[in-house]
């Protein structure tokens, strides 16, 4: 028997098992059944699942640039709801975080939130372009550690700076997150090329942009033998391209996004843009196929690809309209809904796919760790048996784009814990920087 | 009905009903006054956020021959041009009062947009919405195809029409493949493959690379127009090849049936998908086309604001 900051007792853990777990000084200090700790503050577990505080390799916070949509502060009470305890900010800020000054900052900030792990993503170019190197050394050298480096939203399409930049990262550890989707084909497209855009004339996106670049890339990354990740995959023929490299060893890793997973390109028949998002939703066909890689590890994660956008950004014709969708606050309902209460996933593999490796890829520190004795109290207690209706006017994003809007989902975050600190207590994200 | 924004919202019935309601106000449009008091006191917009010069001017004629008050809003000069969204844009409208809103507008499903939302509570016509739909159209062509062969039938079943040129970028064509085969026609698509959408299989309508094969078969042959900047954008090697295939010329014309019409949307490029001789010849019901467009307006206009089609005989 000991003292403890905080205790949570009587919760499930992934693998099933019930147990207390204690925390102390921002460490997990005791995990076991019927524990004697002696604790200032608890809450009663029964009934919930605790898992790895949830980590997010593709979020867009917007700031700095775009604070009318999303700030590193908003995105990370967000996230906090959503039982993330870290998350991954793409570089395609104004201005791009292509130098360490940038990445710093955005480092900084999420600092002094105080709510979860902000890591920066790198650009791969200059000003996102697709032409020249971005500082990628000095980012990799900064505060901010970065160790992810990533176009997204513009492909990195010209194959020899791709090569360039897979090779010149080994020196940092680094990995190359691409945005699959050659240029060339996808001028000025809409959505999902098929049935769907055919019918409804909006200008395809097809599969192909996606497959074509993913298969040069793992093509590339085994040449130089360096480390290249998947962004957002939505095509059955991504799988199987994925699927071949790694039966060949090639160091290549996928995400797969909440929304792709549930939902389909006949959504965009009301033509209203809240379903307009990039890469497009794809068909029912895709879907399973999507949901089927996740399950047998062809694709390693769940990444959000959280993208803010103001409502005029929304409110208007679909083609004028931003890509992009919300994604934190719900992404655990959505994987829960399509893989766990399907049967494909256990909460174990939901803690692999949702924690665990989205850190390996990301080198993040302290993230990602198993609910064991020693490793970071960054844990999210959710209760899987009850239901809630997303409401796009209560969610704590500053921008309100979510598809889910109205949605019963299942699954309920009741509390976070970012190094020991209880940053969402019973639903509600605490103050930032309190304890 | 309180919008028509695709004809796949339409039934039978309802496609019928309205062409039935086109006839009997086209004999108003022949008499000497050619006005009716149907539409007295109602506003209706004309909203076009993209050139048109004979669609505008058809629906313009066609609101006032019923009395209505007509509003042009044109994309030149306006508030569209300075950037104004089209909800701000539907909500001025609103507080015009405007009955019924017709709209133009380059962006596929535009006018679903402002019938879905809440900016405003009038009808919406759907004038060609970017690369849709064009409702209206549709219902002009088959009231043509109808009234020249349609043998006294209320729909046009037994009738083969090709539809031929850029399917693709073509609102024309969409409207036209889901009325044409809802009226009981077999339509066939004839485009070269760069200019028919992917999964184009699930549509109501046969598809044909060889217009030569078609042509012999069909009743009607509707030509789209190919737009300028195609040319540029790989879809076909040069304009003299695109015409050498899928172009309407005399001598194609004569492998036609006897009494087999040719008809075109507008405007046309003579010279490029059809030909001078064609365009005016014997077969062409291209102007008739465009003065049946008034009626057929005319006719959505009185079931979508008079409330109901007008019975054949009452005037």
């Amino acid at each position: 028997m000991s003292n403890v900051d905080f205790l949570i007792k009587n919760v499930s853990l992934p693998d099933g098992k019930v147990a207390d777990i204690g925390i102390t000084d921002g460490v997990i200090s005791s995990i076991g059944k019927d524990s004697k700790d002696q604790a200032t503050n608890s809450i009663d577990g029964s009934g919930f699942v605790a898992l790895p505080g949830l980590v997010d390799l593709h979020t867009h916070l917007r700031e700095p640039g775009r604070e009318d949509a999303e700030t590193v502060l908003s995105g990370s009470r967000a996230g906090v709801k959503g039982g993330f305890t870290a998350v991954s900010a793409m570089a395609n800020t104004s201005p791009v975080a292509d130098t360490a000054g940038v990445v710093e900052q955005v480092y900084r900030l999420g600092q002094e939130a105080g709510l979860l792990d902000v890591f920066p993503i790198g650009a791969v170019t200059q000003g996102l372009k697709g032409e020249a190197l971005s500082e990628i050394g000095a980012m990799a050298d900064s505060v901010a550690r970065v160790r992810v480096f990533s176009d997204d939203g513009n492909c990195v399409s010209d194959p020899l700076v791709m090569r360039r930049a897979l090779e010149y990262i080994k020196k940092f550890d680094g990995v190359i997150a691409q945005h699959a989707q050659d240029p060339r084909m996808t001028v000025g497209s809409q959505m999902n090329e098929g049935e769907i855009s055919a019918r409804l004339g909006l200008k395809g996106w097809p599969a192909v942009a996606e497959e074509a670049i993913i298969a040069r890339d793992v093509l590339l990354a085994d040449h130089v033998k360096s480390r290249l990740h998947i962004c957002h995959l939505t095509t059955a023929g991504g799988v199987e391209i994925i699927r071949w490299a790694k039966a060949r060893g090639i160091n290549v890793t996928a995400e797969v996004t909440p929304h792709h997973l549930l939902l389909t390109d006949d959504l965009a028949s009301s033509y209203d843009p809240v379903y307009k998002v990039n890469p497009p939703l794809r068909t029912e066909a895709d879907v399973i196929a999507l949901r089927e890689a996740l399950a047998d590890g062809t694709i390693d994660i769940v990444a959000t690809d959280h993208a803010p956008h103001p409502t005029e950004a929304k409110e208007c014709e679909w083609q004028e309209a931003a890509f992009g969708m919300l994604g934190l606050e719900t992404a655990l309902s959505i994987v829960q809904k399509t893989m766990v209460d399907t049967g494909l996933i256990s909460w174990q593999q939901v803690a692999e796919r949702m924690s665990y490796a989205p850190a390996r890829i990301g080198r993040y520190e302290q993230q990602g760790q198993p609910l064991v004795e020693g490793s970071a109290a960054n844990i999210v207690v959710m209760n899987p048996t009850q239901m809630w209706t997303v409401d796009r006017d209560l969610v704590l994003s500053k921008s309100s784009n979510t598809p889910y809007h109205g949605q019963q989902l299942p699954g309920v975050i009741m509390h976070t814990f970012f190094k020991g600190k209880h940053v969402l207590n019973n639903g509600v994200v605490a103050q930032n920087g309190a304890k | 009905m309180r919008h028509l924004l695709s004809i796949a919202d339409l039934s039978k019935a309802e496609a019928i009903s309205i062409l039935d309601t086109a006839t009997e106000l086209a004999r108003v449009s022949d008499g000497a006054v050619k006005k009716l008091p149907t539409l007295r006191g109602r506003t209706i917009v004309n909203l076009f956020a993209e050139d048109s010069t004979r669609t505008r001017i058809s629906f313009e004629a066609a609101a006032k021959r019923l009395s209505a008050d007509v509003i042009n809003f044109s994309a030149k000069g306006s508030s569209l041009s300075k950037g104004e969204s089209l909800k701000d844009t539907a909500m001025t409208l609103q507080a015009m009062g405007a009955d019924a809103v017709v709209i133009r507008h380059s962006a596929s499903g535009a006018a679903q947009r402002l019938a879905d939302n809440q900016w405003m509570s009038g009808s919406v016509v759907n004038a060609g919405d970017g690369t849709h739909e064009h409702p209206s159209q549709a219902l002009l062509d088959a009231f043509t195809i109808r009234k020249h062969l349609g043998m006294g039938g209320a729909d046009l079943s037994g009738l083969n029409v090709a539809i031929v040129g850029d399917v693709l970028h073509s609102r024309v064509a969409r409207s036209n493949v889901l009325l044409l085969s809802l009226l009981g026609a077999k339509v066939s698509l004839v485009a070269p493959p760069t200019l028919l959408p992917l999964g184009i299989e699930s549509w109501p309508a046969e598809v044909s690379y060889d217009f030569d094969a078609v042509i012999p078969h069909v009743d009607v042959v509707m030509m789209l127009r190919v737009q300028q900047e195609r040319m540029t954008d790989l879809f076909f090697p040069n304009a003299r090849e695109y015409s050498r295939y899928f172009g309407l010329n005399a001598e194609r014309m004569a492998s036609m049936k006897p009494g087999a019409i040719v008809m075109h949307p507008g405007p046309m490029n003579r010279g490029l998908e059809i030909s001078a001789e064609v365009a005016d010849s014997a077969r062409s019901v291209i102007t008739e086309q465009v003065t049946n467009g008034v009626s057929v307006r005319m006719a959505i206009l009185y079931v979508l604001l008079a409330g109901g089609a007008l019975e054949a005989g009452s005037n």
